[in-house]
């Protein structure tokens, strides 16, 4: 009888354990857990991308193509969602032969910032590869709300 | 050793909640009942749906990906929603926004959705206005007019007050 209980209690904790566990991935995968000095905001994006003289960024998007023919900052690239093993895939041969100081600046935008499941793998594969001058563009809730409406520069099509 | 156990649990706990949480990012705007845009677009089994076909139900068209963290909260709840008020005129209509029908095919599998799932494009978002953002969805009246736009994560207690109120009294 003791046996059984103490059987229970095992696998209630090998359930909490896993369960914490996955809980923990996930929150790490997430675009909160890329620090506060890593991004920018996109009046100051704005910003620098209208004043002469200042360096402009490779800026590259890594969510959904769907969402980028609609609408996307002009002169970004299209590189895939950074969430699939494909698309971070694309995002190293597109930056591989470039100096690791380069300017990139990611962003995505499909989903509330808590949400997006694409700007943190992408953040974390260019760190993994010696980038130093890597910004994430920080989109509260989504490119429409947090861009588009606000009436920055919108490019559509591919 | 217990209280550290504790400790870990509530953090998880307290995590999980914050990335589930229902509601928390969602916007209801109430719209001046513009006609829905009309679309023909294929199905995942190849066939076309026509949203025009559906006048006469309240149509609930919900734009959503297999990659949208929040429309996997989202889903099981419009599937009871559809088992609930589909026999008294609700038809929910998926659009999915992914890059291709393969991902959009498994998330239908997995949560074994009861409702009609389409291919959107750039094209279908520029219909209703830029879906720049996932999930978003459409409530339509019985007369194909736009009657709400819910933007993220929508609680299922707010759909079913809208949905309750288009629907004839049973």
């Amino acid at each position: 009888m003791k046996m059984k209980t103490a059987g229970r209690y095992v696998d209630l904790i090998v359930l909490f354990a896993t369960i914490t566990g996955l809980t923990i991935a996930q929150a790490l995968a997430q675009a909160t857990a890329i620090p506060t000095s890593d991004l920018i905001n996109p009046e100051d994006l704005i910003k620098l991308l209208q004043t002469s003289g200042k360096e402009k960024p490779l800026m590259i998007q890594v969510g959904s193509h769907v969402l980028f023919s609609q609408a996307h900052i002009p002169g970004s690239e299209y590189i895939g969602p950074a969430s699939s093993e494909s698309g971070l895939q694309q995002l190293r041969q597109r930056v591989e032969s470039l100096p690791r100081k380069t300017f990139i600046v990611l962003y995505c935008g499909c989903c509330p910032w808590g949400h997006c499941p694409n700007v943190k793998p992408a953040d974390d594969a260019l760190k993994a590869m010696g980038f130093t001058n890597v910004k994430v563009l920080y989109i509260p809730e989504n490119f429409g709300t947090n861009w588009v409406d606000k009436g920055y520069p919108v490019a559509k099509g591919d | 050793m217990l209280l550290i156990a504790v400790a870990v649990i509530g953090a998880a706990a307290a995590l999980y909640w914050v990335e589930h949480k229902h509601g928390s990012d969602a916007a209801v705007h109430r719209t001046a009942k513009q006609p829905a845009p009309d679309f023909t677009l294929p199905q995942l089994d190849g066939q076309d749906l026509r949203l025009s076909s559906f006048r006469g139900k309240v149509v609930l068209l919900d734009f959503w990906a297999s990659w949208c963290e929040p429309c996997r909260v989202e889903t099981p709840h419009l599937i009871e929603l559809q088992e609930k008020y589909g026999d008294r005129g609700l038809q929910i209509i998926g659009v999915s926004m992914d890059d291709s029908p393969d991902p959009a095919r498994a998330f239908v599998q997995q949560f074994h959705m009861n409702y009609p799932v389409v291919m959107g494009n750039a094209k279908t978002g520029e219909l209703y206005g830029g879906v720049l953002g996932l999930p978003i969805a459409f409530l339509i009246d019985r007369d194909g007019r736009i009657y709400s736009k819910h933007i993220g994560a929508t609680e299922p207690e707010v759909f079913e007050k809208d949905i309750a109120s288009l629907l004839p009294k049973p």
